[in-house]
């Protein structure tokens, strides 16, 4: 292909029949090459990818109460064209005195993962692939260096009398780095110590969850996908609405739950009372009890991070003697074993932590 | 005055599609790189970024590895510039043009490589509304880049309309811009290395020799560029470019690479020495962690390729142009590598959770990757083949550029270019 176009100049354009051929003839090959190399773009939805409204919708913190009405109400209105459910979707604010913390319990941690998949259930996770925010890592005794854990430890029964389970998620740091770096202010800390993110406002750069030392946070690669069956149509726009592809996700502390006073959803599924959490503003409360009296440590306290996730060692019952946890395990249907508990038929094991490698 | 400028881009828009055989088979070879790069990325654009090698625990690969070179790349237009402008090197100051238009293309692969990086680039305007400046490097870098991708198109700019104009340039409207650009090109680097080492969460980053090892093994990479480039302009035009510019570029690589070899040093015997946890990252990428070793090869060809380009420019033989550009070649290829797949990857393995996830681009990833340069070597051919013809007086705003003219010699018709 060759184009031979003669400089003109004042006094004419040199353009002869055959090169006005050959130029025409050069230009409709280029149009159709860049028509084909365009071509995939054909398969986009432009209505479920791109409308007006969400182009054109606020950050989260400039909405007014009416274009939040006006966000919530399309959000519904696209929950229930994608998965046939009219979702409950509401905006949770933070409460004043509310300072929320977590405190778990690394000597009752069994290692089941149950708060794993309570999390994916009620955080509207993508199933294919699996997104979790909660990591179990299997550690050997003797040390706290997370490299030596197994991530994927796959045991017909837990715990394992010679390994710890330490389950990570994010930490809700009061210093985080995660907010330091975003370009634009897509993801920021709330008064009640959460730090949230704007689903719509994330531009998927993914700075943040290089940023984050704990691996809390998860990008959506792929547009995700859940059974219409399994949508929790209790929704907050901070947290557990469904997400778009390309935008980052993480752990919010359940939020739609726990600014109206409940419990997060790990915490309700932890079957050995592992989890404590509250509001660290409330003396009388539990956490804050369990930060003055046991002997909490964070995770990787060298990075600054200030996390609001503790983890303390509470040996007063040794895990298979605890009253408190064999009722419980034992009204979940876990059959007492050597060292530890047997999950009942059918449970065992519940899944691994690599939903989200195998894409 | 407008009228006539926009006569003056119809001029350089007409000649860019004029030129020899070899002018357009490089140019077809690039355009259907470029165009399967786009085709690749209207995939991506569609189905997500899964169609790439990233995951959670590698959340950054090919793109932001490409990223971090090619701003490299853009800051090493200094090195002409400098020694014209501050040691005042005459001979010299006609190719500085070609070393800033270089940074021109260069900034634009560099944010081409930042947007195919993005989830979401349909809400790139929300960096406009929201600009989380001055907190996150992130926006500094856009500042940075943007910033310095001005002050080179407008450098070049006024130089090439004043010739164009057949005018002297007026140093006013364009000394203070050169002055500025060179502190500038440094801070480009400064602001690519505070992106990575200002994270605590991943030590292999978290190192404040990051910057100085950028600058150095960029003032290597860029100046090899630039002398294939001046190389293949020589070759097939008849623009005149003296020796001495190869013999000032071929120093300034030498101590760059030293340099830069100098820096690794410091930093390897820090991780080595102290063999703290520290290493991990380190360690998996010069000798392999738990049995995965997917840099070694990488990183060992990296640097063999710079140790050797090193010798042979401390030797006579690369006065000759043959070793000369073989040596820039191996200095190209071996910071692309070490710049890339060595700095970036390895600050995610493992991860923050101690996982070790290793990462390979997909076919689709090199595709638009491919594509990028294809186009960024696509803009450097045709600003190198619409400026030789003005600097050297061919087009003029009273003389339309005839390629088929008696006067002109059938060498001048090409301004093929690029590496």
């Amino acid at each position: 292909m060759s184009i031979r176009i003669h400089e003109g100049n004042s006094a004419g354009v040199d353009v002869t029949r055959r090169s006005f051929l050959r130029t025409g003839a050069a230009v409709a090959g280029g149009m159709a090459a860049l028509a084909a190399a365009l071509s995939p773009l054909k398969e986009l939805n432009p209505e479920e990818e791109f409308s007006l409204e969400k182009f054109i919708q606020k950050h989260y913190k400039e909405m007014t109460p009416d274009d939040m009405k006006v966000a919530l109400e399309r959000i519904a209105g696209d929950v229930e064209r994608r998965y046939n459910v009219r979702p409950d979707v509401r905006d949770f604010r933070p409460r004043a005195g509310v300072e929320f913390v977590y405190a778990l319990n690394l000597s009752r941690c069994i290692g089941c993962r149950k708060c794993v998949h309570a999390c994916v259930a009620e955080n509207n996770q993508s199933r294919a692939p699996e997104i979790q925010y909660i990591r179990v890592i299997e550690m050997p005794r003797g040390t706290m260096d997370l490299e030596k854990g197994n991530h994927h430890y796959d045991r017909p029964s837990v715990p394992d009398a010679d390994h710890f389970y330490m389950p990570v998620q994010c930490h809700q740091c009061a210093n985080p780095p995660c907010v330091k770096v975003c370009p634009v202010e897509a993801t920021w800390q709330d008064d009640d110590g959460i730090t949230v993110i704007d689903y719509d406002w994330c531009i998927g750069c993914r700075y943040c969850e290089a940023a984050c030392p704990y691996w809390a946070r998860r990008f959506n690669f792929v547009k995700p996908e859940i059974p219409d069956a399994d949508i929790n149509k209790d929704m907050g726009y901070l947290s557990n609405r469904p997400r778009p592809k390309g935008v980052v996700e993480k752990c919010h502390f359940c939020l739609h739950r726990t600014r109206e006073g409940r419990q997060p959803a790990c915490l309700e599924a932890c079957p050995t009372g592992a989890r404590k959490f509250g509001n660290v503003l409330d003396p009388k409360s539990e956490v804050s009890q369990i930060l003055k009296t046991k002997r909490v440590f964070v995770l990787k306290e060298e990075v600054g991070t200030l996390p609001r996730f503790f983890y303390y060692f509470d040996e007063r019952y040794p895990r298979s003697l605890d009253p408190e946890a064999k009722e419980i395990a034992l009204s979940l249907g876990y059959a007492p074993s050597a060292g530890g508990w047997t999950p009942p038929p059918g449970e065992a094991p519940r899944g691994t932590n690599h939903g989200e490698v195998t894409r | 005055m407008i009228r006539e400028y926009l006569t003056f881009l119809y001029r350089c828009f007409r000649l860019s599609f004029v030129g020899t055989a070899g002018y357009y088979v490089w140019m077809f070879a690039l355009s259907v790189v470029a165009l399967l790069g786009l085709n690749a990325y209207c995939k991506q654009f569609v189905h997500g970024m899964g169609v790439t090698g990233m995951t959670d625990h590698v959340s950054w690969g090919l793109y932001i590895a490409n990223f971090a070179f090619f701003v490299g790349m853009a800051a090493a237009a200094a090195t002409l510039v400098i020694p014209v402008y501050i040691y005042r090197n005459r001979e010299l100051s006609h190719l500085v043009i070609f070393a800033q238009l270089l940074a021109v293309a260069t900034i634009i692969m560099s944010l081409l490589f930042v947007v195919v990086d993005l989830g979401r680039p349909d809400r790139f305007h929300h960096m406009m509304l929201r600009f989380n400046f001055p907190i996150s490097m992130l926006t500094w870098d856009v500042i940075s880049l943007n910033g310095y991708l001005l002050l080179n198109l407008h450098i070049c700019g006024y130089l090439i309309y004043a010739a164009y104009r057949r005018r002297e340039p007026t140093k006013l409207f364009y000394i203070p811009f050169v002055m500025i650009a060179i502190l500038w090109a440094f801070s480009t680097q400064l602001v690519e290395a505070f992106l990575y080492c200002g994270l605590g969460g991943r030590p292999f980053w978290n190192s404040a020799v990051i910057a100085p090892r950028l600058v150095a093994s960029a003032f290597a990479a860029g100046p090899s560029i630039l002398i294939i480039a001046l190389h293949v302009i020589s070759a097939t035009t008849d623009y005149h470019v003296p020796e001495k510019a190869f013999l000032t570029l071929r120093n300034i690589v030498r101590l760059a690479m030293a340099a830069s070899f100098f820096l690794l040093m410091s930093e390897l015997f820090t991780e080595f020495y102290t063999d703290s946890a520290h290493v991990a990252s380190a360690r998996y990428l010069f000798m392999g962690l738990d049995g995965r070793h997917g840099l070694v090869a990488w990183i060992w060809t990296a640097l063999s390729l710079n140790a050797i380009g090193l010798v042979i420019l401390f030797t006579p033989a690369s006065k000759s142009r043959g070793f000369l550009i073989a040596a820039a070649a191996m200095m190209i290829v071996g910071v692309w590598i070490e710049k890339g797949m060595g700095l970036v990857i390895p600050a995610f393995i493992p991860s923050p959770l101690g996982e070790i996830v290793e990462y390979t681009p997909t076919p689709n990833e090199w595709l638009v990757t491919a594509g990028i340069m294809a186009f960024g070597f696509l803009v450097f051919t045709i600003l190198v083949r619409v400026t030789i013809p003005v600097l050297s007086g061919k087009l003029a705003f009273d003389r339309p550029y005839d390629p088929t003219r008696a006067d002109a010699t059938p060498a001048t018709n090409s301004g093929a270019a690029g590496a």
